[in-house]
Parts: structure tokens; sequence; C-alpha cells
């Protein structure tokens, strides 16, 4: 629903609402098995209904062999995964990326089968659950991949779908935009492990926060929780051998600080 | 939605009795098969042309009030669907409403302690939840015989949770004559502010009067952080000098010099022999013309005179720290680490507050309540004995306090002491093993199993069992 102004009092339509559900989001995997191993035991542990992923499989990290085939896997068992800016530049062709981004996919490219980059190639830009649009980047204009950073990007992202919520990734930083109709969205930055509410009057944007590439000055590994029961979403973060990554990122011939930036989470 | 009567059922509670209101909102009695106590509903009045803040509050008073329990707070019920059907359900609490007593303060000294010890004991416990009230002030209070209940989170900020309500607008929020400095400022962040309403209830309750009264402009709200309220004294003169130290204490403008817990204006209010009255106090008197005109010229940040938020302060370290020392025998290597270990837990914190608590054992509680001769001299020995080994502490004399308590058992008065002050560590000494000891249990055992804060025990290294 997208509620007009003042439209949260009686007499509107009642809204649409998502079936009871627990959904963990992970997004930017970049190649970190280390990260992605973490991550996918801590979210069998809380056995979710449903897994999605928001893109950039790969791209920076050591094992884009590893992350294609894992998320291949949990595609086939159900889960919903999008396209990432990386995952279009290793299929395409680097362009307009930075330095490092362009050298790591250049190897990436090298790593992956045929198959690989097919099952990347078919990956679509937005996915949608009732009353859920997940997109990597934005919800507007996803295919230039914006950096959903601020207000006004949350703003523009609630106004290109009737969505009330849209989840993404891309920043490698958490985030909830809180939106009320008619009104500059608020930002909030969710604490680890701390269930944050999402409001009925309200729209949201919520970022979540990369699996193996954080860069919000928390080195563990990030997923969301989004359980539609009880209307809340949490960040959780799981600590992983940030080491043993960074030792394959040299190992591979990947740019330094591309290990060095994992044991920092910047 | 239709409108609420009596006998509606909403989401399976039923509504029995309206009860009277504001404007904000409709009240009701009402019942829920799943909840055994009675309650109360409470349904916003929501016009389609309604200020968004109203919904807004709504929504932080749900979103606070769901995530709070204890004994401070009326038990949440449920509530609807804000898009829908928005009510908010609650245990009714029963009690002695603080607007009605107030309509008859001056009180009695002992009603403003017992008051106002008790709202400070809730306010400590809701702090301790990760949340400032920001609305306190009588109609918010209701007073039971265990405690007092703290009502309506609508203004409130959880320290964890979004500011909705802060976002919406930087203008102050609140009742005028009960806003901290810092609140007027658009600061929604510092328990700290609730102490400041602490104060000036106590205030009121004293002397009858609103210390700030209540200004319905910005400016007139502004004049707060820089016209100290007349002292309560001053209206009051039977009030005890100790009493008007802890409620101006409260009002401090500088947040450095007001009281950052309130456990420990609760503590206060207790122990009137352990509070120290500030040998100097800020004149009352409004500034000169000329410092006006300094000040202007200058253009000073309106917050600079509020000082630091008490947040850093709260996060550094424990607030009220308990050294359990046993002086019974000579020189004491034990009590000496047990002091060392203290400074630590001291440092950690500049505004820390120390008890310290020696325990002389008697066999058979006496029946007579005076002490004898030879008690009281072995009270004061131990008294001597016990600042003597808190000396090389340096404390200033506000942050220590003395008690020789008489007990049967060491442990339960130590337990006993701590909960009933809201101490956050406990800080004991161990002895070695001995067959006594492994056959009785020994202090430290029972204080570390039963304790309900953190508790350091120490124990020279090394040391020979005895």
């Amino acid at each position: 629903m997208a509620p007009g102004a003042g439209g949260w009092h009686s007499g509107g339509p009642i809204p649409a609402v998502l079936p009871p559900m627990r959904i963990a989001v992970l997004t930017d995997l970049h190649a970190n098995r280390e990260a992605t191993e973490a991550v996918l035991a801590a979210v069998a542990r809380l056995a979710p209904d449903r897994i999605v992923l928001l893109g950039d499989i790969v791209g920076y990290g050591p094992d884009p062999v590893f992350a294609v085939e894992a998320t291949e896997r949990l595609v086939a068992d159900g889960a919903l995964c999008v396209l990432g800016n990386h995952d279009e530049a290793t299929v395409q062709g680097p362009d307009g990326m930075t330095p490092h981004a362009h050298d790591a996919i250049l190897w990436t490219r090298r790593q992956l089968s045929p198959a690989h980059l097919a099952f990347l190639s078919r990956l679509p830009l937005t996915a949608e659950l009732p009353d859920l649009l997940l997109a990597h980047a934005s919800a507007a204009t996803p295919a230039k991949w914006p950096y959903l950073r601020h207000e006004k990007a949350a703003r523009d992202c609630l106004a290109a779908t009737a969505a009330p919520l849209v989840i993404c990734g891309h920043t490698h930083a958490p985030a909830i935009y809180y939106a009320l109709p008619g009104r500059e969205p608020m930002r909030f930055t969710p604490l680890p492990q701390v269930a944050a509410p999402l409001s009925a009057i309200r729209r949201h944007v919520v970022v979540v926060g990369a699996v193996g590439q954080p860069r919000d000055g928390n080195p563990a590994a990030c997923f969301a929780l989004l359980d539609t029961d009880r209307s809340e979403v949490t960040m959780v973060r799981v600590p992983y051998d940030t080491q043993e990554t960074a030792r394959k990122i040299a190992a591979a011939g990947l740019p330094d600080w591309l290990g060095l930036r994992l044991q920092v989470g910047r | 939605m239709e409108t609420p009567r009596i006998g509606s059922v909403i989401d399976g509670f039923t509504l029995t009795e309206r009860l009277p209101s504001g404007g904000m909102a409709t009240l009701w009695r009402a019942s829920h098969p799943d909840h055994a106590v009675p309650l109360v509903m409470k349904i916003p009045i929501l016009d389609p042309g309604a200020d968004v803040s109203t919904i807004v509050g709504y929504e932080t008073e749900v979103m606070v009030h769901k995530r709070l329990s204890g004994p401070h707070v009326p038990a949440f019920a449920g509530a609807g669907d804000l898009a829908a059907l928005p009510y908010i359900a609650m245990a009714f609490i029963a009690g002695e409403r603080l607007a009605e007593t107030m309509h008859k303060a001056p009180l009695p000294i002992a009603e403003v302690v017992r008051i106002g010890g008790a709202i400070a004991i809730a306010l400590a416990d809701l702090h301790r939840q990760k949340v400032v009230h920001l609305d306190l002030k009588p109609e918010n209070v209701v007073m039971r015989p265990d405690g007092a209940v703290l009502l309506d989170f609508g203004l409130s900020r959880h320290a964890e949770l979004p500011d909705l309500l802060g976002e919406e607008s930087s203008a102050p929020m609140g009742t005028a004559a009960y806003l901290a400095p810092e609140q007027v400022l658009g600061d929604r962040s510092d328990p700290a502010s609730d102490i400041f309403a602490l104060g000036c209830l106590l205030y009121q309750m004293a002397t009858r009067e609103e210390p700030f009264g209540r200004p319905a402009t910005l400016p007139g709200m502004k004049r707060r952080l820089y016209h100290a309220p007349r002292p309560p004294r001053a209206l009051r003169p039977d009030l005890p000098a100790w009493l008007e130290e802890i409620i101006l204490r409260c009002l401090e403008v500088d947040r450095s010099r007001r009281y950052a817990e309130a456990a420990k204006v609760a503590f206060d209010l207790r122990h009137p022999d352990q509070v120290v009255v500030a040998r100097q106090r800020k004149p009352a008197a409004p500034p000169s013309l000329g410092q006006r005109l300094l000040a202007r010229f200058q253009k000073r940040e309106e917050s600079e005179v509020l000082g630091p938020s008490t947040c850093a302060r709260r996060e550094a370290g424990p607030a009220i720290v308990l050294a359990a020392v046993d002086l019974s025998g000579a020189h004491d290597e034990l009590a000496q680490a047990i002091l060392a270990e203290t400074r630590r837990l001291l440092d950690a914190r500049e505004d820390s507050w120390l008890a310290c608590l020696t325990i002389l054992r008697t066999e058979l509680l006496r029946d007579d309540q005076g002490l004898d001769a030879q008690g009281r001299s072995a009270y004061i020995g131990r008294l001597v004995a016990l600042k003597d080994w808190a000396r090389p502490l340096h404390l200033r004399e506000d942050r220590v306090s003395y008690h020789v308590i008489e007990a049967v058992s060491a442990a339960d008065a130590i337990l006993g002491y701590a909960e009933h002050n809201d101490i956050d560590h406990i800080v004991l000494g161990a002895r070695g093993s001995s067959a006594v000891r492994r056959h009785l249990g020994s202090v430290s055992t029972k204080v570390v199993a039963e304790a309900r804060c953190s508790v350091s025990v120490v124990r020279i290294k090394g040391g020979a069992t005895s």
C-alpha cells in the first residue's frame, strides 16, 4: 500500500498484510567463503521461512566459485536472488569501476565457468514478495546502481515503487529509513542484534549490511532477519576468520587492501 | 472504526467503563480473557486533520511501552494496528495519583522523601531498561504501597530504537513546568532529564510552587538555562538543608553537576546524614546587566551551559560500588587487596560513589533496641577502622559513605544492603579454604550466588590455606 497524505486514519482501505514470515536477507557476499559459511550456519540456527539474496555474490573476494555455487544451491531450495553490480560486471566486463574492483572483476571472470556466468546473467534486477520489493541498490533506477546512503536517496527509492517495504544492500552499511507520507524519510542506524521496529503507518527502506565486506567499522559479517509477524528487522552480526580470507586474497594476487579492509570493516 | 462504547469488543478486549481523559484519547476500563488483571485501554483520537505528531506520539508509546517490564510500569497487554485500529491496552494501576496528592502540597517532609524516593527507584528501573521517560509529571505517577508506577510513554525515548518523535520536530516536547534545560534545546537522549523533572516534583511537593512556572513560549522556557529557581528553603524555612541540597542537585543546569543516577537520588533521600551540603552554591540572583551583555557579545552556544550528556558517565563504570571488608583482625593483607580492587573500579568513573560496609557479628539478635555501652564502643571502633581503611582512596566526602551493620549472617547483610540501595557492583574478599568454611559455605560464595549485580571476589594469590 502507498498511503496518501493523512492516510493512516480509519476509513482507508485495510492494507494488504504480509503473511507472517521470517525472512533472512543476505547481500554482498563478495566471494568471501569464510563469511558466507559463518552466516549460513547462523541462518540455519534461526531456521527462517525464506532466504533472499540481494546480489554482489562475487567481486573483491577470493572464492567466487564457492559463492556462486552456494547461491545456486540456495536458489534451488527456494531462495530469491537479485543481480548486483559486481555480478553484472563479471558477466559483461568491468566498466567505470574503481581500480581495485576492476582488477578483482577481471580476476573473477577467469575463475568462473560459462555455467557460473550464465547463472549470474539470469539474475533479475529486482524481485518481489507480498508488500516487499528486493533490489541490490535501490528501487529507483536499479540498473544504475545508486548508493542509498542518505534520506534523499531513500525518498527516490520509495517514490519508484508502491511497495511499503524495500530491502536493498550495496552500501555495505546497515541503515533503516522510516518514511511518513509527504515527509523526508528519517535515517536510523540499527544496532547489532537489536530488533528494530517497523511501523504500520510508515513505509521503510531497509539497507542490509554486507556478508562479505562490511564497511561500517564492524568487521563481523552482517545479514538481516525480517520478522513480518512482529514487524521487526534485526541486523545479525557474525564474526568470522577475516585473516584467513585476507590470506587467500593475497595468495590469489588480488590487491592487498581488499584483505586489509576485511579486518577493520571499512 | 466504530465509535467505541461500553460493551464494544476490540481484538478480544471488552470495554467496561469510560474513564475521564484529556482531549488526545479516550480511556476505558477493559477486560480480556487472557489477562487476569483489570485493564485500561487508551484509544487515541485521530481526526483526519490531526497533527501528525499525535499519531507519532502514539506510535512511540506503543514501541517503548511494549518493551518495558517490571513493577514500575503498567504491564503492557496489547496494541492495535496503527493503520487500522489504534489502541494501547495495559494493566490498570490503582493507587494514589500524585496529581491528587500534589493539591495538598506543601507536604510533610517525610511524605516528600517517601514519594520522591519511590519515583527515583522507578526511574532507575526505567533507565536500566534504556528508556528515558521525558514527560515525568504528577499526572504520570501513581503511588502504590510497594512503590511508584510511571505512566504514559508517549514522549519517551529508547536508546536503541529510532527516535521517531524527535525527528518530527526539534521544538521542546513535554510539560513546560518539568522540562529539563537540555529538553528545551531539543536533546531527548539523557536520562538525567528525568532527574531534573524529579527535582521539579520534589520542589513542588516541598513548597507547593513549580520552580520554573509554566512558560508558554520558547524564550520563557529557556529562562531556566540561566536563572536558578528560588532556593526551596526561601519558600519553606523548615525544609532541611540536606533536602534542599538534593533538590538543587537534581535541578542543576550543568549536567556534570547534576545527579547522573536516579538510584543515587533514592540513596541520598534515605540517608540524609550522608548528604554533603555544598558550602557554596551559585547565587540565585539573576546575571547582572554586564554579564548579560557580555554573554550576548560572546554569543556563547546555549548548549554550553548544559555540560556534557551524562550518558558517557553512565557507561564508564559502576555508579555505586559496595566494598564489604572484614576488619575484625589486625593489619590484613586481604583488606588491602580489596582496597586496591575497589580503587580500580572507582577510577573507571569520576562520579562513582562508594559505600564501605563492615559487619559487626552478633551471635543473637538482642531484644533491646539500643546498643549497650560495650556494643556502642565496638561499633565506634569499627567505624573508625572502616574510615581508616578507605582513607588511602582520598575520596571527597560526597563520594563515600560508611556503614557498620550488626548481623548474624554477613552474607545476608551484604545482600540486603546491596538490594536495598541498588548497588551496581560488590567487592569482597575470600579467605583461603578451611574445614569450617567448607562445611558452612563462605560469605563470598553466598554473595556471588545470590547477588543481583556484579561481584568481584578478591583473594590473595597463593595465600596459605588455614
